[in-house]
């Protein structure tokens, strides 16, 4: 290793609050989800359990949470295998137009969000699939696409091209090739963007917002009629399982990297 | 491997014409919209423009974006630089600590904006502690700023900490050796190696500042409103899809002269730098 | 060394076969107004194995992707045992090949990479894995079958990809520069290796290299690539002993270059020697001959030959290098070692009239 610049302490009193900044605040709906009373009011004076009773008991609540749960479902499986197709014929073919087709690509990013959401309610309601489960399905199907496509090209940049023609002078032909080496080895990046599209389904709230109908509410939908309309401590509840959700989500990956690691030097040392 | 034409337009088809249709068309007809109704012409414009309060929103939503800006570069930029300094281990927990909050839902962050900037809530509990008492930050433009900046902040320190973990320490060294003080290394070394990560960091947040829609709804108050929450007014209140179409267009436009500044400045600086050659 | 249940080197029964020819006419693979390869033919035998030899762009590789049928010809055909072939896709030419980089598959492991031909071939679960063994038991790492690929070192995962190639007994075998990334230890004992598998097997094997001595060491016959042409084929005592071009005979081995001219039947050097040039053609020339033909003699009398004074002479063991320096430059000559000439002495250099060759130019 070469030598390490030191770390002054102004700098890392800084980071620290920015940490603080980063991680604190959103903590804050968990002691609020075990509040006793139908307020968002600190300090909390009484613990009660019937926030989280009322998530899973009432229909609004946990239907929203269902829907969103099978939007993003549905959203990331079609996204997930049409970005990953379109991610490999744009590696492989090298198009003229290829980086226009990209560009498209990834277009749902860049655009906008409200601008993105009224666009499509606009449309949608044209076609009558606005506030149908197939209006929400297809306007999160296209927002999860580039989080599919940016991963598995990456992915398919590490691949190396002999390999599949080892594949071929060995007997494979194009479904071979693709199911047998191809696919094993780009896989984390599928699953990569598996998990990014599926959770950009399930936070988003500006489209699903524009898109709802009182029968079809995504749970963030809910949580933000629960904030305008009423106040209803149940999206401190929400809130929390999200949270749980995200880190778990961030940790998961790092917890079985670490154990393989482990695994691997207990391995080497017998 | 050979791949034909027709594979791999077959291949990309889903994608694209799942994009096309269900992305491309709707922008492509409310901006249109824009100009056809109610009659051929630039009426919109004309009417849009001659409401004061669209340029004044226009400056505040810009204003606000460029306050986002500053204000994620300046806790980002150090907490991505100590981020190249500090050991393995160290590092992966303070990513962690910006991917929790980057991949936590923007509604239950929001939400949790809203019960500590209300009324008698945390924040003002502090600001008394501190000796300024009576404030509510929930529905003022200082509110909305905190959260913005609280939920932008993750993007900004993600973008810069791949660029700056690319930089050679040894050109650091290098200048240090050559008499360079640290200060000067920093400024003249490492800060110029550094702003292709400050530019896309910039041009991302303040696109993602732009077209903000929840979070100053809620933490907000209409007196105030940004842009987005115009646009929004206008299809749920006023049902006005050529109003909407004609504030979508000017926001793609400020959003493609930002990307495309970005892409400028990034290439040139990287020429400069002789970056380039990090792509395969 | 490993232990296998068969004896070092008795070869798998199955893997056995009768090698077959290839044969390549008119070949060419244009890229715009580039040729990569310029209208080859060449006729590779049932059971030898043929060296592709060339420098980096001689055309050596694209010969052998066109066998392979990576790369599609623009003109000329591929056959296979009097097959045409051109046009079928690599997965359907039934052949072996062996890269520089390994190539295994790195999400399987070493008894899987090596069923994975056997898998494409349909051959049910118990067979492929019966044969695999056998043939990681002729590479001798049948003991490593269940280990991660990453785990081996280069010149084991090259024996698995060696293994993987001549499970499915292919018709023929190719190998493209295998051995490029082996240290030169571990090159010299693959080499060996594959010389013994070619032998025990019988299969048809296309080499594909850049180094001379690697060339000569393994083939019955090589093939000299230069600028998408073929410049000749030979065994290695063909190509050493009666080149049939000047590139050919710089190739390969060391060689003495004089310039010069021809005249009626005589190589004048520049500085007025008179030597014996065969049924060279009158013009330019340069005269080849190998260093262990010139022989050296005594400056004694005015025999015929080249005057020369001893520059420098090296022990090598068996024999000595000695470089003389003459009015045309310097020439190296091997001697006995029993010869005592040392430097400054005055001698005359000479070689029999069929041992040095003269070319145009």
């Amino acid at each position: 290793m070469n030598q390490r610049t030191p770390v002054r302490l102004p700098l890392a009193l800084w980071a620290g609050v920015t940490a603080l900044l980063l991680v604190a605040p959103t903590l804050v709906v968990i002691p609020l989800s075990f509040t006793e009373r139908r307020s968002f009011s600190f300090p909390i004076e009484g613990w009660s359990l019937q926030w989280y009773e009322r998530f899973f008991t009432d229909p609004r609540w946990y239907g929203a949470l269902g829907t969103s749960i099978a939007v993003a479902i549905g959203a990331a499986l079609v996204a997930t295998v049409a970005g990953t197709l379109a991610a490999i014929a744009l590696d492989r073919a090298r198009l003229r137009y290829g980086w226009l087709i990209r560009a498209l690509l990834l277009l749902p990013v860049v655009v906008p969000q409200i601008v993105a959401a009224v666009a499509i309610f606009g449309t949608y309601l044209g076609w009558g699939i606005s506030g149908t489960p197939l209006g929400l399905l297809l306007a999160h199907i296209v927002l999860a696409i580039p989080f599919v496509v940016i991963p598995v090209s990456t992915a398919l940049q590490s691949f190396d091209p002999t390999l599949e023609r080892a594949a071929a002078v060995l007997g494979a032909g194009g479904w071979g090739r693709f199911w047998q080496v191809q696919l094993p080895l780009i896989s984390p990046g599928v699953i990569t963007g598996f998990v990014f599209a599926f959770v950009t389904s399930l936070d988003e709230v500006v489209i699903a917002y524009f898109l709802q109908t009182p029968t079809l509410r995504s749970l963030p939908v809910q949580m933000y009629s629960s904030v305008t309309v009423e106040t209803d401590p149940t999206i401190a509840v929400a809130s929390s399982l999200m949270l749980v959700f995200s880190t778990i989500v961030i940790l998961l990956p790092r917890f079985f990297a670490a154990r393989r690691r482990r695994l691997l030097k207990a391995k080497e040392t017998p | 491997m050979h791949t034909s034409a027709r594979w791999s337009a077959l291949l990309l088809a889903p994608a694209v014409l799942l994009v096309a249709i269900c992305f491309v068309v709707p922008i492509g007809s409310i901006v249109l919209r824009s100009f056809t109704e109610p009659e051929l012409g630039l009426a919109t414009y004309e009417r849009l423009f001659a409401d004061p309060t669209t340029l004044r929103v226009l400056g505040r939503t810009l204003l606000v974006a460029l306050g986002a800006v500053g204000l994620c570069l300046l806790f980002g930029y150090p907490y991505a630089y100590l981020m190249t300094l500090v050991g393995p281990d160290m590092r992966a927990v303070l990513m962690v600590l910006v991917l929790v909050p980057f991949w936590t839902s923007l509604m239950a962050r929001t939400f949790a904006w809203v019960s500590l900037l209300q009324r008698d809530g945390p924040v003002s509990a502090l600001l008394a502690f501190a000796g300024v008492p009576g404030v509510t930050l929930l529905g003022t433009a200082a509110g909305v700023m905190i959260g913005m900046v609280q939920i932008l902040l993750p993007y900004m320190v993600l973008t810069l900490s791949t660029t700056l973990s690319r930089i050679d320490r040894g050109l650091l060294t290098a200048a240090q050796s050559l008499g360079a003080n640290r200060y000067r290394t920093f400024f003249q070394v490492y800060l110029p190696l550094s702003l292709p990560g400050v530019f896309a960091g910039s041009a991302l947040v303040f696109i993602l500042a732009l077209g903000f829609y929840i979070t100053p709804q809620l933490l907000g108050s209409p007196r105030e409103s940004l842009i987005a929450q115009v646009i929004g007014v206008r299809v749920e209140r006023l049902v006005d899809f050529a109003g909407a179409g004609g504030l979508s267009l000017i926001v793609l436009l400020t959003t493609a002269l930002c990307l495309a500044a970005a892409v400028l400045a990034f290439r040139p600086v990287r020429a400069m730098l002789g970056q380039g050659g990090d792509r395969r | 060394m490993s232990k296998t249940n068969q004896s070092p080197g008795a070869p798998a029964a199955t893997l056995q076969q009768t090698g077959r020819s290839v044969r390549l006419s008119g070949l060419s693979k244009h890229y715009g107004d580039f040729a990569a390869v310029d209208g080859i033919d060449m006729d590779i035998r049932a059971g030898e194995l043929l060296t592709l030899l060339g420098a980096s762009g001689s055309g050596k590789t694209t010969t052998l992707s066109m066998i392979a049928g990576f790369t599609t010809p623009t003109e000329g055909t591929v056959l296979i045992d009097g097959e045409e072939i051109t046009r079928v896709p690599p997965h359907k030419r039934n052949l072996g090949m062996v890269f520089q980089h390994y190539s295994l598959f790195p999400h399987m492991n070493v008894r899987t990479n090596v069923e994975f031909p056997l898998k494409q071939r349909g051959v049910p679960k118990a067979e492929r894995r019966r044969r695999a063994m056998e043939a990681l038991e002729v590479v001798e790492l049948a003991h490593r079958a269940q280990a991660r690929v990453t785990e081996l070192s280069g010149g084991q995962q090259q024996r698995i990809a060696l293994a993987r190639a001549l499970v499915f007994s292919p018709s023929v075998l190719l190998m493209d520069e295998p051995f490029g990334a082996l240290d030169r230890a571990l090159r010299e004992k693959m080499q060996m290796e594959v010389r013994r598998i070619h032998r025990e097997l019988g299969v048809t094997v296309v080499f594909v290299t850049h180094d001379q001595q690697e060339a000569l060491t393994l083939s019955d016959r090589i093939a000299v690539f230069e600028r998408g042409r073929i410049e000749q084929v030979g065994t290695p005592e063909d190509l050493y002993e009666r080149p049939a071009s000047l590139h050919v005979a710089t190739f390969l081995g060391e060689s003495n270059l004089l310039p010069g001219t021809v005249d009626g039947g005589v190589f004048v050097t520049r500085s007025g020697s008179r030597l014996s040039a065969g049924s060279a053609e009158n013009g330019p020339a340069t005269l080849v001959v190998r260093p262990e033909h010139v022989r050296v003699q005594p400056a004694t009398g005015t025999g015929a030959g080249i005057a020369a004074t001893v520059g420098e002479v090296v022990y090598l063991g068996a024999d000595k290098r000695l470089v003389a320096v003459t009015a045309d430059g310097e020439i190296t000559a091997r001697i006995a070692a029993a010869e005592g000439y040392r430097p400054g002495d005055d001698v005359r250099l000479g070689w029999e009239p069929g041992a040095a060759a003269v070319f145009p130019g």
